[in-house]
């Protein structure tokens, strides 16, 4: 008896044992095509800079004031403060140590040069679509920087998140290494914009919720962004974000230039388009559009909201007659000047209409410029409500324009507003 | 008054609605003012006065209308960079470009507006003579230059990069007392004012901020053309050979 029990555990452990094995991420190691490509020639510098921008790495690798690239920003996560390294080629501090296959296993297998498993904040679950070519060529980029010295601080994670056998437990359920494989059936484009949404863009970094453990569904179908407080709207459900209906050349526009006709970006998007979108071609954010265009569109159905209290809807309209209606209309159809986009809609604005209140709220409290681009440098402002109206006030504006104009969203309270007083920065 | 308005604006908001519904979105002018509304709802404008309270004193946030520009530039980088910390100014000011701060702080450093002051009267008499001394003469024996050394004589700075001093609510000054010393107020180095502030007593930074902020602006509030060099204290926001 004892034999058998003995028996059918030792199979269990092996059966277990081969699984892991079978399951374990393993990173196709792809060779440099030649030395030739991440020698630091002009072009390939040219190229990495520009892949450097679709992947917004100065976005985290810089600390607020600090020298790009030369890492410290502090990014916080359910599981604690993570900090972003610096990636100037400082052979001390930095990756002047690196080899260029050090750099495509870290990009492409999550790894450090020193072999431990790094962290997926580094969203190396997205990169490792990135083909070994623009790794390279990112790879010479990186290299070309003046080098910083600033030793890298060290990650805050509660136990056992900063354990390097729970990082490798987690690779295990949500980790699969593999370079980008291009879909022959669709155009060119379709692929280029998969590429670099599904990969360098990271898009899904934000726009995906994340389960328990921080692992990204994948699906882009919208998500609280851990710990800042923002919500990322899904890009496929047609109540939020989703572009099938969308002009293609107004996406464009918002892309990268931070506003259009139906819209602003606001918050952490403000960041990408600033850092990155506004940086890329036509042609690639264009390609990027068309292919969030051919998702599948999804809508949760949803009931009708409840009609908010009278008493609420008339605060909230006597306060929209009095703070909001100057720029954005009586109307809410918003107002351009010359010609260019200046205040958005809010009529029909899916922004202040999908489900979750946070953005429509933070907005309000928090107001805020668009980003500064080439294609809108004079962005107009919103004033921050926080320290004119109360919260009871701000659910109730809040409240007015989810329910105006043929807006149906839920109605939001005092507390939901109180919640997202602070501003958050980082 | 602010129950008349709102219903004002809601009969206002009431009539307008319906009426615009099928145009094309109204235009708005496509003027600076216009899009630093964001700025003047709490730093105010000649046409929207800044908040005051009960004392006739404006709110918490500072008076920038006809401060140099060199000054502004200066600050809103500062937030930017972390060198200031004040969220929200931060959260204003981090998708801007330089030239786009530039130009706001050209915009206010252009603008006048009324700088309503405390009412002396119901400030102790000893805090009063004391911040009037420290604000003119200074304290030798602590090492703290009079404020008119750099602010100008009459206290409204000088160009290109030194801030006027008047017209700013106390609880404001007070503040920044309080984050030079805490560390959390920085200028490009090196930070003079931190010095400064580290060498003051609270019951000086209280005596100092009582008296500007109960000091009338003169009649002419631009700033000075410059001050006389070098400056007490090096100061990297405004740096010698930068005169």
């Amino acid at each position: 008896m004892k034999r058998i029990v003995l028996a059918a555990l030792g199979a269990l452990v092996l059966a277990a044992g081969v699984a892991a094995w079978v399951a374990w991420p393993r990173a196709d190691f792809i060779p440099s095509r030649a030395p030739a490509a991440w020698a630091p020639t002009a072009d390939n510098i040219a190229r990495g800079a520009y892949l450097a921008r679709a992947g917004d790495c100065v976005s985290c690798h810089t600390a607020r004031g600090g020298a790009p690239y030369a890492g410290g920003r502090r990014i916080a996560t359910p599981f604690g403060d993570l900090v972003a390294p610096n990636i100037t080629p400082d052979a001390a501090t930095g990756i002047g140590a690196w080899s260029a296959d050090d750099f495509w296993r870290a990009l492409h297998d999550g790894r450090g040069r020193d072999g431990r498993l790094l962290y997926p904040a580094f969203p190396y679950t997205s990169y490792t679509k990135v083909s070994r070519d623009d790794a390279d060529a990112l790879f010479a980029y990186l290299r070309s920087l003046a080098p910083q010295r600033r030793p890298n601080d060290p990650h805050a994670l509660r136990f056992p998140y900063d354990r390097q056998w729970a990082l490798a437990g987690w690779r295990l359920l949500y980790f699969k290494p593999g370079v980008f494989a291009p879909d022959a059936g669709r155009p060119a484009a379709w692929n280029r914009g998969a590429y670099l949404v599904e990969g360098l863009g990271h898009c899904a970094a934000c726009h995906s919720a994340r389960n328990g453990l921080g692992a990204v569904g994948g699906t882009l179908s919208g998500g609280l962004i851990p710990a800042v407080g923002w919500y990322a709207p899904s890009l496929t459900a047609s109540n939020e974000a989703g572009l099938g209906g969308w002009d293609r050349a107004h996406i464009v526009q918002l892309l990268r230039t931070g506003v259009a006709p139906e819209s602003a970006v606001f918050g952490p998007m403000t960041e990408v388009v600033a850092n990155s979108l506004q940086h890329l071609s036509d042609a690639d954010v264009g390609a990027m559009a068309a292919y969030l265009q051919s998702l599948p569109a999804t809508r949760e159905a949803r009931e009708p909201a409840p009609a908010a209290d009278a008493g609420v809807m008339k605060l909230g309209q006597a306060l929209y007659g009095q703070h909001c209606k100057d720029c954005h209309g009586a109307d809410g159809r918003g107002a351009s000047a010359g010609g260019a986009p200046a205040y958005p809609p809010l009529a029909g604005n899916r922004a202040l209409t999908m489900d979750s209140p946070v953005n429509a709220i933070r907005i309000v409290l928090n107001g805020g410029f668009p980003p500064a681009t080439a294609g809108n440098p004079r962005p107009y402002g919103m004033p921050p409500f926080s320290p004119v109206l109360s919260d009871n006030e701000v659910a109730a504006v809040v409240t007015y324009v989810r329910q105006s104009w043929g807006n149906g969203a839920p109605a939001v309270s005092a507390p939901d507003v109180n919640r997202y007083r602070a501003v958050p920065l980082d | 008054m602010i129950r008349g308005m709102l219903i004002f604006g809601a009969a206002l908001a009431a009539a307008l609605d319906g009426h615009a519904a099928d145009g094309p979105a109204r235009a708005v002018p496509d003027t600076l003012a216009q899009r630093v509304a964001a700025c003047t709802s709490c730093h105010g404008s000649a046409e929207h006065p800044p908040a005051q309270d009960a004392l006739g004193e404006r709110r918490y946030f500072p008076r920038i209308a006809g401060k140099p520009a060199g000054y502004l530039l200066n600050q809103m980088q500062n937030f930017r960079d972390g060198r200031r910390q004040y969220p929200l100014m931060t959260w204003m000011v981090s998708p801007l470009s330089d030239d786009y701060l530039r130009e706001i702080a050209d915009w206010f450093a252009g603008q006048h507006l009324p700088a309503p002051v405390l009412d002396r009267a119901s400030l102790p008499p000893a805090d009063i003579a004391r911040g009037r001394r420290l604000v003119l003469q200074g304290d030798p024996a602590a090492k703290v230059p009079a404020c008119v050394a750099c602010h100008g004589q009459r206290l409204t700075g000088a160009l290109p990069a030194i801030p006027g001093l008047l017209g700013l609510p106390r609880d404001y000054i007070n503040a920044q007392f309080g984050a030079w010393r805490n560390g959390t107020r920085h200028a490009l180095a090196p930070d003079c004012m931190g010095t400064v502030a580290a060498r003051l007593a609270p019951a000086d930074v209280v005596a100092v901020s009582a008296w500007l902020a109960s000091e009338p602006l003169p009649a002419d509030p631009a700033p000075a053309q410059s001050v006389p060099r070098p400056l007490p204290l090096a100061c990297g926001s405004a740096p010698e050979g930068r005169p």
